[in-house]
This record gives structure tokens, C-alpha cells and sequence, in this order.
């Protein structure tokens, strides 16, 4: 199992092009990938479920991937993150 | 079957094409109970696959004929139909209930539309609420096995027959393939009839049933000149119509020829013929057709086309736009007109039993004065842009209008201080639409610089009858001389203090009214934009004294609407 934690950047935190982005990301790969904000996770391949979350800027997130190709999922999505500047 | 029905005359022009429903299907869901969950799984994964490529190809035909812009819209929905959570929760609901596809995606999507709907970024996840209502009728429909109407992908030339057009709806059209528009409900203001008139296609309204008598296979003539749809027309009609539209055409070519006239009566006397615009983008049909100035600019759509209230950047940069645009010619501005039947959800107003009679324009902004020091700010930095004019609509008071006044007074001197470039010339007036304000005219042209007179709502409230409600409608009367002695005494008050006195409303484009109120000495016509050579070409006919004599005559003399229509044509006759 892969980790990260970040913190919220983003004007608009997780929202609209951040959230899209991220589920598109996340989507490419086989392994199970969940966020987790204030105690609950959700799975990252899902639009409405990371959307249900109403991550804001500010806010303290992980980011955990599970299965075979977790450390290549794990590294995408921080690359998606670092070059929108979304999380640090 | 050959039949011929009548609604309301729109927007001019004939036009000839077979009909496209743009009518929702039932997609009511029954539940049903089922113990092959797979099948349903089946049939729901089917549907899923199948909305998503009827999605693609839409986008591909929006994004060609409205531009890659509107076009995103259905990329969202294409990520809500991918969704896992959406397809699990589905699936198990379908298990656990042991219900069929359609009842368990209805229920899950409820869900969804719920918990948007409920959070707390209310605007932005209003959105998402509604792509997943569009999403899910796409889907249902697949189940159903009903089709869906989809404007977006026609490509044959149409006529759209409809209930009523919303913005979306009229977003969605390709203006290459629709000929036409008829509606069902709706009068000359509602936005289907405005769309029409700046398309500048032929558009009927309020035919009250043509979405129950016409269907598919029709083939249909338009005619927004008397208002008439022939379905299923002889071959002789089809000819009749035909040369009616070449006649029309050729009206047109001899309209257009007064592009770049100044307007004129036969004697010589001139009057301002302007154009009322929603956005920067209507500049074009403006100078198209020879604009002499912007009569009303209706801020409202700033408002209306967001998820928010717009910036004073958003703003002034329209603004900026629509000055520059113009140049020399006038523009007046509306400051803000929300409420009534235009809502914002994002402002969160309350909902009223008669939303006409109850918290809109400057009284929320008199009220909410956060919101209309923001707009007046982006107004004033403007104003450097050209020629610009500033006019607060529902007033009802004098006390209105010098707060108003007072508050764009500290905004203009705050951007002064702050070394912002502000014009000295920016003249200040309201709009008349309350007949408190019409009949106090004499005191208000004291203290305002222009009136513009607001036929539309000025109607409504004289003669208490709601202009959405067609069983009134009939008390919907621009003639009637109790309007006439309003418009005359308003007129008559500016004039005597040096003041102008403009119309802004439907009745300054019509062709009754015209005459009169040439007579009655209106110094600004301002209209859609599409009405102003014919308004030019009819004023060229017209001898101001006549008129003058006409008017004079009218409000003396007739008791009723059609004695006054009958009054005009004589005199126009002559």
C-alpha cells in the first residue's frame, strides 16, 4: 500500500478542473485509490464521491493506492497534483 | 391533413421546413420487482454505453457549430456516466432490492442530486445537481426506450416547435439549420420571442397547443408576419408563401438601405431610433442595423449567465465593450433588474406571492446596496469608454431616486480620491414603469436627466393584469388611451424642464403606436434591433404635425383601443 499526505493549495480546493483532473488521473490505473479527508474516504476514481467531500482550500488529505500498480498510481497522481500546484 | 393555426407574431419573416419537437418524453419509472439482477445489470450497463456515445457525438456537433466552450459541458456528463460509485450503488440497490434497472439508477441518482443540492457551495454544485439530471434522463431514456429530444445534433433544416424555449434549450441550437420557432405559451417579451428577433428568424408564440396537433413527419410554413402556421401546406399555399417571403426579402433590401439614414419624418424632424441589448454580443446586430444609440442595456444577463455575482472586473470589462462598441452614440444602462420573474439562485431571494409587485431591481438594490455599489463602481470606470448613461428602473419615489442618486455620488467620489478616471458628463435618469412615477413625472424631471418609459411593466401595472398570465391578456393594451395620457404626461413634464424623454419598452418598435408617439413629440425609440429600419422606413412616411394632430385628436376623442387603432390607420392612410 502506497501513501501521501498534502495539503490543499488550490483556490478552490478541490473542485471543478482539481477534481476532474485528479478522478482522470486516478482512472488510468488498476489499483484501488481513495481519499481521505476529516475521517472519510472515498473512492478517487469517482467524480461525485470526491466531490461529495467539499475539500477546501486549506484542507489536510491522503491519498492511498492499493494493488499491483500502486507506486506508478501513487507517483501520477502526485505528478497531476505538483503541476497544477493543487497540494503541497 | 392540411390545417392552419394562429399565436402571436413574434419576430418577422416566413419561413418553410418540417417540424422538430423539442418536447420532453415521459420518463416516469415504475418499480418493479425481479429476481434476475443480472439481466437488469445488463440492460443498465447497455444504456450507460450507449448514452455515452449518443454523448460523444453531441459533443462533437457542439463543439463545431457553438464552439469548444459549450461544448465541455458534455465532457462532465461523460465523467458522471464513468462514475464507479454511480454503477456500484446501482448495481447494489438492483441486488439488495431485488428491483429493476431503472427504478434502482432513478434512486441512486436521487440520491446524488440530493446531497448536491444540499451542500453548502450551493452554486457550483447546483451544476453538478444538474448534469446529473441530464445525465440520468439520458439513461432513462435508453431504458425506457423513449427517444430524447437532442437539439444540439440537428443537422437538417428545422423549425423547432416547442412548449417554451429556456436559455439552454436556445444555447443548444445551430442557427445554420433552424428556420424557425413556434411555441405554445409565451407573448412578444418572453426570452423565445427576444431569441428570435436577434436570430432574426421568424418566430410564433403562445399558440397555445401546436406541440399537441403537429408531429414529425410535418411539414410546416411559418409566417411570423401575421403570426399564421400552415401544416402540411398544398402545393398552391407553398407558392402563395413562397412569393410572400420574396416580397418580404425584397422589404428587407429596401430596410436595408436605410442602414446608414439618419431618422427622420417626412418633415424633417429627427428622433433617436436605439436598440435594446442583453449582452456585448448584440453590438453586431446594432450596427447591422443602423442603431443611432443603446436605448436599454439590460445588466440583468450579467447576473442571470453566472454562478455568482459578477465582478467589478466582469463587469467593467462588459461595459467597457459595449462603450467602446458604440463610440459617440449614447448608451444607457440598466442597473440591475432581479427579482420578479428573473431569478438568481445564487442570491438566495425569498419567493413571493407577486413577484411583480415585490422586491426587484432598485429596491433590492437600495436594500442590498453591497451588490449595487459593486455595479455602479464598474459603471463609472467605464464611463471614460464613450458615452454613457446611467438609469435605475422601478422607481417609484423621489426618495428612491435621490438615494440612488447619493449612493453613486460617494461611489464616484471614492474612485475619484482613489485617482480613478471618471466621466463628468454621465447624465442620470430612471425608467418609468410605475405609474406612481408617470404621474409624478413633473417633480421627477426636476431631478433626473432622462426618462425612459418602460411600456412592458408601465402596462401591467396600469392596467393590473400580469403580463405572464394569458388569461388576461387581453387587458394587454399599448393603446389604450389611459397608456397614451401616462406617455404624454411624461413627456410633456420633461420637455418643460429641457429634459429627453426616451421609450424603451416593445411598444417603441410597433407600428401603431409609432405615429402616435412621434405625435406626442418621444425624442428616443429604442427597440430590437432587428425593428429599427422598419421603424426608420415607416417614420420617413410620417409628417410630424399630422402626427402631432393625430395624437392630439387620439387622447381628446377615443374611448377605446380600437378606436384609437382606427384613428391611426386613417390618419396613416392619408
Amino acid at each position: 500500500m502506497e501513501k501521501r499526505e498534502y495539503n490543499v493549495t488550490a483556490e478552490t480546493g478541490i473542485h471543478a478542473r482539481p477534481a476532474t483532473l485528479l478522478v482522470q488521473t486516478a482512472s488510468k490505473y488498476n489499483s484501488d485509490i481513495t481519499l481521505e479527508y476529516k475521517g472519510k474516504s472515498v473512492n478517487l476514481k469517482s467524480i461525485m464521491g470526491v466531490m461529495s467531500l467539499g475539500v477546501g482550500k486549506g484542507a489536510d488529505v491522503s491519498i492511498t493506492a492499493e494493488g499491483a500498480d500502486e507506486k506508478e498510481a501513487i507517483e501520477g497522481i502526485d505528478q497531476t497534483i505538483k503541476n497544477e500546484g493543487m497540494a503541497e | 391533413m392540411n390545417s392552419k393555426l394562429s399565436g402571436i407574431a413574434a419576430s418577422d419573416g416566413i419561413a418553410q421546413a418540417k417540424a422538430y419537437l423539442l418536447i420532453e418524453p415521459d420518463l416516469t419509472v415504475e418499480k418493479k420487482t425481479t429476481s434476475d439482477a443480472d439481466a437488469e445489470k445488463a440492460r443498465l450497463s447497455k444504456a450507460i454505453e450507449e448514452s455515452k456515445e449518443q454523448l460523444a457525438k453531441i459533443r462533437a456537433i457542439a463543439a463545431e457549430s457553438l464552439g469548444e466552450e459549450e461544448a465541455q459541458v458534455f465532457d462532465a456528463h461523460t465523467m458522471v456516466l464513468s462514475d464507479p460509485d454511480l454503477i456500484d450503488q446501482t448495481h447494489a440497490v438492483i441486488d439488495d432490492e431485488k428491483v429493476n434497472a431503472d427504478y434502482a439508477f432513478k434512486q441512486v441518482t436521487d440520491n446524488f442530486i440530493a446531497m448536491f443540492e444540499g451542500m453548502e457551495d450551493n452554486a457550483y454544485m447546483q451544476e453538478r445537481a444538474a448534469d446529473i439530471r441530464d445525465v440520468r434522463k439520458r439513461v432513462l431514456a435508453r431504458l425506457l426506450n423513449v427517444t430524447l429530444p437532442s437539439p444540439a445534433t440537428i443537422d437538417e433544416e428545422v423549425i423547432i416547435i416547442a412548449e417554451d424555449l429556456t436559455p439552454s434549450d436556445t444555447a443548444q441550437l445551430n442557427k445554420k439549420y433552424v428556420k424557425a420557432f413556434v411555441t405554445d405559451i409565451g407573448g412578444r417579451t418572453s426570452h423565445s420571442a427576444i431569441m428570435a428577433r436577434s436570430l432574426e428568424i421568424p418566430a410564433i408564440v403562445g399558440t397555445k397547443n401546436i406541440t399537441e396537433l403537429v408531429s414529425e413527419e410535418d411539414y410546416l410554413i411559418v409566417d411570423g408576419i401575421e403570426g399564421d402556421v400552415i401544416v402540411n401546406p398544398s402545393d398552391d399555399q407553398i407558392s402563395e408563401y413562397d412569393k410572400k417571403a420574396q416580397d418580404f426579402a425584397d422589404l428587407k433590401k429596401e430596410w436595408d438601405q436605410l442602414r446608414d439614414e439618419p431618422s427622420m419624418t417626412k418633415d424633417g424632424k429627427h428622433v433617436e431610433l436605439a436598440a435594446n441589448i442583453g449582452t456585448p454580443k448584440d453590438l453586431e446586430g446594432v450596427n447591422n442595423n443602423g442603431g443611432e444609440g443603446i436605448g436599454l442595456y439590460r445588466t440583468e444577463f450579467l447576473y442571470m449567465d453566472s454562478n455568482e455575482l459578477p465582478t467589478e472586473e466582469d463587469q467593467y470589462e462588459a461595459y467597457k465593450k459595449v462603450l467602446e462598441g458604440m463610440g459617440e452614440r449614447p448608451v444607457v444602462v440598466r442597473t440591475m433588474d432581479i427579482g420578479g420573474d428573473k431569478e438568481l439562485p445564487y442570491l438566495e431571494l425569498p419567493k413571493e406571492m407577486n413577484p411583480f409587485l415585490g422586491y426587484r431591481a432598485i429596491r433590492v438594490s437600495l436594500d442590498q446596496d453591497a451588490i449595487f455599489r459593486t455595479q455602479l463602481r464598474a459603471l463609472l470606470r467605464a464611463s471614460v469608454h464613450g458615452n454613457l448613461r446611467i438609469m435605475f428602473p422601478m422607481i417609484a419615489t423621489l426618495p428612491e431616486f435621490r438615494d440612488a442618486k447619493a449612493i453613486l455620488e460617494e461611489e464616484k467620489a471614492k474612485l475619484i480620491d482613489e485617482g480613478v478616471e471618471v466621466s463628468d458628463a454621465v447624465q442620470v435618469g430612471i425608467m418609468v414603469e410605475i405609474p406612481a412615477a408617470a404621474v409624478l413625472a413633473d417633480q421627477f424631471a426636476k431631478e433626473v436627466d432622462f426618462f425612459s418609459i418602460g411600456t412592458n411593466d408601465l402596462i401591467q401595472y396600469t392596467m393590473a393584469a400580469d403580463r405572464m398570465n394569458e388569461r388576461v391578456s387581453y387587458l394587454y393594451q399599448p393603446y389604450n388611451p389611459s397608456i397614451l395620457r401616462l406617455i404624454k404626461g411624461v413627456i410633456d413634464a420633461a420637455h418643460k424642464e429641457g429634459k429627453w424623454a426616451g421609450m424603451c419598452g416593445e411598444m417603441a418598435g410597433d407600428q401603431i403606436a409609432v405615429p402616435l408617439l412621434v405625435g406626442l413629440g418621444l425624442d428616443e425609440f429604442s427597440m430590437s434591433a432587428t425593428s429599427i429600419l422598419k421603424t426608420r422606413s415607416l417614420l420617413k412616411k410620417l409628417d410630424s404635425n399630422q402626427m402631432k394632430e393625430l395624437a392630439t385628436q387620439a387622447l381628446a376623442d377615443c374611448t377605446t383601443v380600437d378606436e384609437v387603432i382606427e384613428m391611426v390607420n386613417r390618419y396613416t392612410a392619408e
